[in-house]
């Protein structure tokens, strides 16, 4: 009888909760319960910090040649992680690194959100011959494994770090213009929709003012999930030669250097793997935290 | 079900056309002329260049070269290697098959690995199996194929030497010899694969677990294996397939570094070194057989989908 007063009250204050908070907010709460979305969270924020203050982190300066201390294992003389054939830090150029890394993937991100938005919406809201156009383009596109079609049209473009966010960037697109598309069919048909329209809204309000919201939550876990993909993609290309350019220290390029020096300098090869390791699994984490906060019916 | 076939083929021929269409204009677009540059570093004339360009129809506009490519294509005439300046079809035939079974090899084992450690993981959820399975899954999503490769091949090809990390093993030289050099190149390409399958059996085996065929299995006594392997593992099986399906494009896709790295004869090494060539007719070739293999994969598991799900209608 006597613990049955503080049961009431929790219950009662579960139901105030409820009431009170927003879908936001709970959302965000879901987020942080979810131990793994925040691992990945803060394993996400040490990148950001070290890309954003990459000169004041960095022990050394990630292009300075010395040949006098090339190979050095992690450890030795003052190099935590190390130098490589060149004798450059590897720490230093790691801290450099994840600059490009994450860059490259925000605005490839960017790119393909964005793209694939507009056409999603476009074929979604408007049907016909548009629709058939965008999704014969998806499909086309789709066809193609990623990166056979990325490595093809790099080869073209030549090698630098813009034809990498642009060749990701048109590559990555047709996911979101489904998931948008997929949306808008079934947002347009809505009761709200109808609304706007009986008030006067035009198709572009309608469109990207009240369609376009709806589709957010979606959007954001996609675009985790796909920044990881796209991080993954420019290692990918640098480490067979077609994304950024030597000397600059891109953490696929730094693989693609070290896999000549297997024997002599294995860590040439084992720690920028664990760097784009890392980043990525931080995103995954993040991306599942998300859909389960967001999205519970998109789970796989 | 005859009808839906040939409508997938049909549908399928704008897709593949639009795919010819990327791979031609990914040629096209390259700047520079290839016969301007021929004459800048070989021994050719002018008047032979002349000859050359209007021999190759290079001067004339974009839609006749499109055409004559496409005809081309369909007499099965793939081109000459620039550099090799041997048959691009030939090539793609002796090196297509390794790619093919390097790629179901690492199906294989990626399904051998992932349908059980899915159902333990599934039935045993929220346990300490259940956590290690499914952090490592996130790992193996997470990890980049060709760094795992690398370090397989130090480990166990340079440090221990149990195992040959350079190019393919032949029957006749003995089954190990055949299947030694099949296991680095599958590993490092297929688990990446094992890891998203394990995440994809556990969800569905979790899901079916939940219906009610399955309660009402239980509900009539039978036992918990029977229920799980007799009746909810064949419809919690049926997305693990499609699945795996659809990413068998993807593997021949992953092929291209994974080949290059263990010197695999395959399809994906011979772009990789076309690349390296700039051997333009043969990047595009290949990037053309990827994708026509994607797009027939793809079919061929959409209409499987029927035989494993007698639930599915397409008529």
């Amino acid at each position: 009888m006597t613990d049955r007063q503080p049961r009431v009250r929790a219950i009662e204050d579960d139901a105030n909760d409820v009431r009170r908070i927003s879908q936001r907010k709970r959302a965000i709460r879901a987020f942080f319960k979810n131990r793994l979305a925040v691992i990945g969270l803060l394993l996400l924020l040490g990148f950001v910090i070290c890309a954003v203050f990459a000169e004041q982190i960095a022990p050394y300066d990630p292009l300075e040649m010395d040949f006098q201390s090339a190979y050095l294992k992690p450890g030795e003389r003052g190099h935590v992680l190390g130098t490589d054939n060149f004798g450059r830090d590897i720490l230093s150029r790691l801290i450099h690194g994840s600059r490009i890394s994450l860059t490259v993937g925000l605005v490839v991100v960017t790119i393909a959100a964005a793209l694939g938005s507009i056409l999603g919406l476009l074929s979604g809201y408007y049907g016909g011959v548009v629709d058939t156009l965008v999704m014969r383009l998806v499909e086309v596109l789709a066809s193609f494994p990623f990166l056979i079609l990325a490595v093809a049209v790099m080869t073209v473009l030549g090698p630098s770090i813009y034809n990498v966010m642009l060749v990701l960037g048109i590559v990555n697109w047709p996911i979101y213009a489904r998931l948008v598309r997929s949306q808008v069919l079934t947002l347009r048909e809505t009761p709200f929709v109808e609304a706007a329209r009986a008030i006067g809204g035009n198709n572009a309000r309608i469109m990207f003012i009240h369609i376009l919201p709806n589709c957010t939550s979606s959007l954001i876990v996609t675009a985790a999930m796909s920044m990881a993909g796209a991080i993954l993609a420019t290692a990918a290309l640098g480490f067979l030669g077609l994304g950024v350019q030597p000397p600059t220290p891109e953490w696929g390029m730094m693989l693609n250097e070290g896999k000549d020096f297997l024997r002599r300098a294995p860590h040439m090869i084992t720690i920028p793997g664990v760097a784009i390791m890392l980043v990525v699994l931080s995103l995954n984490f993040i991306g599942d935290g998300l859909r389960d906060a967001l999205d519970p019916h998109m789970r796989v | 079900m005859l009808s839906y076939i040939t409508r997938r083929l049909l549908i399928s021929i704008p897709v593949l056309l639009g795919i010819t269409f990327i791979t031609f204009a990914v040629l096209s677009l390259t700047p520079g002329d290839p016969i301007r540059m021929m004459l800048a570093t070989e021994k050719i004339t002018p008047e032979v260049a002349d000859t050359l360009t209007s021999y190759y129809g290079l001067d004339r506009p974009w839609y006749v070269q499109y055409g004559r490519y496409l005809g081309n294509l369909l007499r099965g005439d793939l081109g000459v290697s620039i550099t090799s300046r041997t048959s691009i079809a030939e090539s793609i035939a002796q090196r297509l098959p390794n790619t093919i079974l390097l790629a179901m090899s690492s199906m294989l084992l990626a399904l051998l690995i992932a349908v059980p450690v899915g159902i333990i993981s599934a039935t045993r959820r929220n346990s300490l199996v259940d956590y290690t399975a499914l952090t490592a899954a996130m790992v193996g999503v997470s990890m980049p194929s060709y760094w795992l490769g690398l370090l397989l091949l130090l480990q166990f090809g340079l440090r221990w030497k149990l195992l040959p990390i350079w190019g393919i093993g032949h029957l006749s030289d003995g089954l190990w010899d055949f299947i030694s050099h099949l296991i680095l190149p599958s590993v490092t390409l297929g688990t990446g694969l094992a890891a998203l399958l394990t995440r994809l059996t556990r969800a569905s085996i979790l899901e079916v677990l939940s219906q009610d065929f399955v309660r009402t299995a239980r509900a009539k006594g039978l036992r918990e294996r029977v229920v799980l392997y007799k009746h909810a593992l064949r419809s919690a099986l049926i997305p693990v397939i499609t699945t795996a399906g659809l990413q068998l494009g993807y593997l021949l896709g992953g092929a291209v570094i994974v080949e290059s790295i263990f010197s695999w004869p395959g399809l994906g090494r011979l772009t990789i070194q076309a690349i390296q060539k700039r051997d333009l007719p043969v990047i595009q070739t290949s990037t053309l057989i990827f994708a026509v293999a994607f797009v027939m994969v793809t079919l061929l598991v959409d209409v499987l989908y029927v035989f494993i799900d007698p639930r599915i209608r397409y008529d």
